[in-house]
Parts: structure tokens; sequence; C-alpha cells
């Protein structure tokens, strides 16, 4: 339960020494109960103090820490259960599920997605290697999927199997997702042991919330919740109403990321897996463990998750730069936009369907849109002069020929006295314009 | 000790809307729980799923959908033909030709091809207009006349035309409208008060508060529909309980993933897939938000998203 401030303030030395950086304790202990500020920032609270409101002050979710090195992800720590509310902090992370029939197939196959959308890289995190009743074979999957030189998850809920599997693996720091009510104890162990995160599931959410409490009890902290494959429903039921419980309730015992396994949800279904994926991508997947993954299925589930998981209070942007398009050389015409990622996607998507080639010319513009960026003193004659000086555009590019967008029509003759030697053209008001725009320009 | 759900059940709901006559027309709304969460309460009517086709008729370009069309060379004969789609609940004709900046039909031949498809089809109608407001404008009036008595939704009034339509429509001829805005929560509020102060009951209303696709801005569209449904569920703001209807077919298939050729870009592979996990992902992404009914083109997308909702009912 979310404390107020006075509760915390009763608890606080009561000095107003300032060391924490706020004026005095009762600002301290506001900042605290906002979740602004956290209680070790003070150095004098007694430890009967801390002890105290450790529990009632810590996050309603935990974070768990998955992989190693520069496989290394957070999971969870949410907050809010609608990103409008605030944002929301570990995007959904995509795995896909092998086995030891089509482990050599699917490798090379997931080593395939990996592109760059918006300075994210976009590829399959996690492979999820199921254990299919042979020990043998299974460390043997574990090993090639080792390889892959992803984070795994070890899909297992046979002690021996884990144990082995564990052995070759551990120093990776794979997701053990195979606790239930019958094998937590033993799981748990070896879990810790290896110091991995455990994967719990269960039969249904009475089940689970028992063995979730029950390894609590034994002092393990390190847990994924599994939502279960009994149906579609009943996993999207588990997955929401586990996160609610968490961040609504203030039930800490479902504060933990969740795993959907859409593998076994919608077997040899790649429409229903994209469907799911992107269910659980908006809807409250940790951990979202695919059949596989092709092009046409990750364009759009890596660009929804984008988008759900930036910071409402901060627009996405693309990196400042000269972006050829349509295989634009030096020759090739200039225009330019700003950095906000909507437009540029917008924009560049336009000239792409032209096939001109263009120059596109992406200065820092506060990753606003246009008329904002105009208007906030971000795109003007002299930052657009300053940014191709700055470039070095005039000895990349031959042409002089730059296209402004129609909304900030009014720079053209400013621009035209900043930038000596360059034609300044005028592009339609709206993106939708461009292809015809484009066309007859070059015509 | 079981885990204690708190289910989040309202007093509020959505309001309920009609559209089409006798035992196929269907209802959206009428829920008094967040989208697609069925187990807080009982969903009453499930999200439809429409097919759009344009007056140019099908693209013959996507072979998938060329298949399913083969045969049917008019525009009527694919409305038809897309009845027996598997899933689909109403046809969407789409008058793009209408646009003034495109091919600029006239009032009187998309009028005579909205007759010519309510006709043939077996399904409740929704038309969605040129997208030229002063052009939607003179066509709704004159096409909800044409279509009395069948109870067609037509998209879409705007800020800008919605009295001429809204009066022809709804109150002269007795049809439905939706009132669109473009992804901003208050511009979809104020326009619900416009037309409501015009004498027009929520159940002649549906929403279409605009949408994109997966990668291009999807944040405004959740955070846009999520805020909605939690205004209408939870405040009982009665402006704002009209049911969601999203087309976004033509968005679907018209970002840079869905059109360029796997010529350019061969480790892309066909682009009838691209366009089908396009429509699929975006469309289950505003049903999570808080669409009560999406309009697809391809019949795979259709079949996917109409299974989808029916295994979480």
């Amino acid at each position: 339960m979310a404390l107020k401030g006075l509760d915390i303030f009763k608890l606080t030395p009561k000095t107003n020494c300032k060391e924490c950086g706020t004026p005095t304790c009762m600002a301290f202990a506001m900042k605290v109960a906002q979740g602004a500020l956290t209680l070790d920032k003070c150095p004098h609270m007694s430890p009967e103090a801390l002890a105290q409101l450790g529990e009632a002050t810590a996050p309603p979710m935990k974070a768990i820490t998955i992989g190693a090195g520069d496989k290394a992800y957070t999971l969870g720590g949410e907050t809010v259960l609608f990103r409008h509310d605030k944002t929301f902090v570990s995007k959904s992370l995509y795995a896909v599920s092998v086995c030891s029939d089509c482990v050599d197939k699917k490798l090379p196959e997931i080593a395939k997605i990996d592109y760059e959308r918006i300075s994210e890289r976009m590829f399959v995190e996690l492979v999820s290697v199921e254990y299919k009743g042979d020990k043998a074979a299974f460390v043997e999957t574990v090993k090639k999927a080792q390889a892959a030189n992803r984070t795994l998850i070890l899909d297992v809920k046979d002690l021996d199997a884990a144990k082995a599997a564990l052995e070759i693996v551990k120093a990776g720091k794979p997701v053990l997702n195979g606790a239930n009510e019958s094998n937590y104890k033993e799981m748990s162990a070896l879990a810790i042991e290896a110091g991995v995160a455990l994967g719990v599931g269960g039969a249904n959410l009475d089940a689970i919330y028992d063995t979730v409490k029950a390894l609590e009890t034994l002092g393990n902290k390190n847990l994924i919740i599994d939502v279960g494959t009994v149906s579609v429903k009943a996993a999207f039921a588990n997955a929401v109403q586990i996160r609610r419980a968490a961040l609504k309730d203030g039930d800490r015992s479902f504060g933990y990321p969740s795993l959907v396994n859409i593998a076994k949800l919608a077997s040899g279904n790649a429409a229903m897996q994209t469907a799911l994926a992107s269910l659980f991508t908006v809807k409250y997947g940790s951990i979202v463990v695919l059949e596989s993954m092709n092009y046409a299925q990750a364009l759009p589930l890596y660009g929804l998750r984008q988008n759900i998981y930036t910071d409402p209070q901060k627009p996405m942007k693309v990196e400042p730069g000269i972006y050829p398009i349509n295989g634009a050389d030096e020759n090739a015409l200039c225009a330019t936009t700003v950095d906000f990622a909507l437009t540029y996607f917008i924009v560049s998507g336009e000239i792409e369907r032209s096939g001109i080639p263009v120059n596109l010319l992406i200065s820092d513009a506060g990753g606003y849109s246009v008329l904002t960026a105009w208007a906030a003193g971000k795109l003007s004659a002299s930052s657009m002069a300053k940014f191709i000086k700055e470039q070095g555009v005039e000895d990349k590019i031959k042409s002089r020929s730059l296209i402004i967008p129609g909304k900030v029509a009014v720079l053209k003759g400013e621009l035209e006295e900043s930038l000596p030697g360059w034609k300044i053209i005028v592009a339609p008001g709206e993106a939708v314009g461009v292809v015809k725009f484009l066309k007859e320009l070059t015509a | 000790m079981p885990f204690k759900p708190t289910p989040q059940k309202f007093n509020a709901s959505i309001k309920e809307v009609v559209i089409g006559t006798g035992d196929k027309a269907l209802t959206l709304g009428g829920e008094q729980v967040l989208p697609l969460y069925s187990f807080d309460g009982e969903i009453k009517n499930p999200p439809k799923v429409g097919v759009e086709i344009t007056d140019n008729g099908p693209d013959k370009n996507i072979p998938g959908i060329a298949a399913f069309y083969a045969g049917a060379d008019t525009v009527p004969d694919a409305a038809a033909k897309a009845c027996s789609m598997p899933g689909v609940s109403f046809i969407s004709l789409a008058l793009e030709g209408a646009d003034p900046n495109g091919a600029n039909k006239s009032v009187d031949d998309c009028v005579a091809l909205c007759k010519a498809v309510s006709d043939k089809v077996t399904l409740p109608l929704v038309i969605q207009g040129s997208g030229n407001m002063e052009k939607d404008k003179e066509l709704f009036p004159k096409i909800a006349e044409a279509l009395q008595g069948k109870n067609v939704l037509l998209l879409s009034a705007k800020e800008e035309n919605y009295k001429p339509i809204a009066v022809a429509a709804v109150q002269a001829y007795g049809q439905k409208i939706g009132a669109e805005s473009s992804v901003d929560i208050n511009l979809a509020k104020q326009l619900n008060v416009l037309v409501s102060q015009m004498g027009i009951t929520a159940n002649s209303v549906v929403m279409n508060v605009g949408c994109a696709v997966a990668g291009y801005g999807f944040e405004y569209v959740a955070s846009t529909m999520e805020r909605i449904k939690g205004a209408a569920l939870v405040q009982n703001d009665t402006m704002l309980q009209m049911p969601i209807i999203t087309p976004l077919g033509t968005d679907a298939w018209s970002v840079k993933e869905t059109v360029v050729s796997e010529e350019d870009f061969p480790e892309w592979g066909p682009l009838e897939a691209r366009g089908v996990n396009m429509e699929v992902s975006t469309a289950v992404a505003v049903l999570a938000a808080g669409s009560n009914a999406v309009i697809l083109r391809h019949p795979e997308s259709i079949a996917t998203i109409s299974k989808f909702i029916s295994d979480l009912m």
C-alpha cells in the first residue's frame, strides 16, 4: 500500500539537514511518497524506520534482470496500467521457441531479423528452448541455441534436464521457466544456485498465486510469471489480472514480469501469432514467445512496440543527418523536414513511393512536428543554414536545390539569403502531395 | 490463500448502435467493461469485423484478394461476394473515386453505385466518403436519401461538415453517422457534443477517432482510445460513450512496409504477407485500445481477427 507523506515524515529524523537535497524533512517525505525520491537518499534514517518503510515504499512491480553482459535486459518495473498515465518502462521482449527437431532450421531464420528503426536495433532478443522429454536432446539443443548469441529461456520442468542445461549456460543468466506447484522447491534451489530468474506457472491464477507466495517465503523474489497456455482467453485474463493486481490493487505477490507462450497458444498459425504478439505487446506481456519470426511479422510488431514504449513526454526522434533515398547520389535533389519520427517516416515513405532520388536532410528540430518546430524556433533559416554548414552538405552534395516543407513556405526568402547559391523550392503542405510534386518537379 | 481478483465492471456502459436491418443487423457497443476484458463481465456485443471495398473494386494486385473476388467483375458483385467472406459482419464501401483531387466521380454516379451495392449485399452496409469535406457534404445526404430504410452507417462527418450530413442522414432518413476526429480525445468529444446539440441521440452516432498503423505514431491512437474508454466507463462521460469504428485497410496497405516491392527489399519477402500482418497487428492494437469495429481488406486478416475476437470472448 502506498504511504502518505505524513506517515513517512513521522519516521524521518526531522532535523532538516538538507543532505538529501531537499530543504526540509517534510519535503523529502512528500517526494518519497510520490516516488520521486528513494529512502536511501536520507543518510540518517534509523534501521527500524527503514525496515518499516522499505516494504511499503518498494515499487509495486519488481524489475527483474535477465541475461548477462550486452545481452542483459530489464523486465517489469512498471508503475502504470496505461501508457498515458506516465510511461511504460520495460519493453516486451520477443523470443522464438526452438526444440531439438527444429533448432537447426530456426536459428538461421532468427538471425536474419536484424535491422535498425529510429535508432533502435530490432532483433529477436531471446531464444526459448523447449524440453520435450529427452534430456540429452534438450542439452544438445541448449548448446546449439547458446551459439545463436541470444539470451536463453529454458522451458523445462524436469529437474535433471534443467540442472544439466544450467551447468552449460548459467553464465549467460537464462530464464529458468519451469516452476509449478509440485516442483517449485527444487527448481527454486536450482535457480538461486545459478543466480537466474525463475519462471513460475500453474493451472490457474490461484495455483500461480500460491506458488509465488511459497517461493517468496523461500526467499526467492527473482521471478517471472508464466501466464499459461490453457487458452487464449485464459492467458489474456491472467496477464491483465496479474498486472492489475500489482499496480492497481497493490498486491505485490503479483508484482513480477510476465511470460506468454504464444508458440503454444496458436501453434501453426502465423497470422494468429502476429495477432497475439501484438495483443501481449500492448497488454502486459514482458516476454512474448513466438513460434517463429519473419520480416512480415517483425515489421509491424517492432514498430508497434516502439510506439507503445515511447515516453509520452518525449517525442520520438530520428538522428540528424543526410538520408539518401531511392539511391540518391551527390547529384540528387535535397529536401528537408523535421526530426520528429512520425513526420520523417511519412515524408521518407512518400519520397520512396515517388521513386525519385532525394537526399533528405534532417536537422535537430527538437523532435517536433513542422509547425511546432517552426513556432518554437527549432526549424528556421538559420538552423538550416547552420546544419548545412556543419554537416558539410555543400562538399558532399553537388545539387543546390533544396525542397522545404509547404507549412514553412515563409522561410523561403530568408533561406535564399542565408544559403547563397541555393534554389529553395516549396513542397506541398501535406505529405500526400509529395509523390505528385516530385514527379512534376523532375519531369 | 487463493487469489482474490477485483473485477472492473462499471455502472456506465458504451451506447448501443444498430446498423442494418433484419436478422443480419449488427449492434456495436453495449459493454460495461474495458476493451476485450470479458473476464471482468460479459461483453454484450463482441467487436465486429468489416471488409472494405473501394469504388474501384478489390485490389487485384494482391493474389489472395484477387483469388477471393475471382469472377466478381463489378463493384456490386464484389460486395455481394464479400458477404460470404468468413468472419465478416458488415461491408464497407469506400468512395475513393469521388475525391475531387482524384477521379472526381459525380455525386449521381456515387449514389447509383451505393444503391447498386446496397441491393446486392446481405450484410449491413457502411459507406466511407471521399475524404474531401466539401464533396462528402454533397454526397452523404443524397446517399442517405437513396438508401432510406437500409439503416446504413455513413463515415464520416467531421467538424467542418457534420451539420448537413447529420440533418439529412439521421434526422431525415434515419441512417447512422460516424463522427470523425483526428486522434485527440478533446476533438472527439467536441464533435459528439456538437452532433448531440442538433438533437441527435447517441444511438445514431459511432465515433471514428482516427488511426495510424503500427510503427507510425500508433501511441497516439492507443492513448486516445484508452482515454476515451476510461472517460466513458470510469467517469460516465456520456459524450464519449459512443462505440468506436476504425477503418484501417487504406492505411495498412499504404506505408513503406506494405508498398515497396520484394525486388527492392528481397529480405522482407512477399508484399502480401507484409500487408496481412500490418492489418492484423494494427487491428489487434486498436481493438485492445477500444475499437468496437475494424474495417480491413484481406480475407486472411479478416479470418484471423474474427477468430481472435471469438477466442477472447
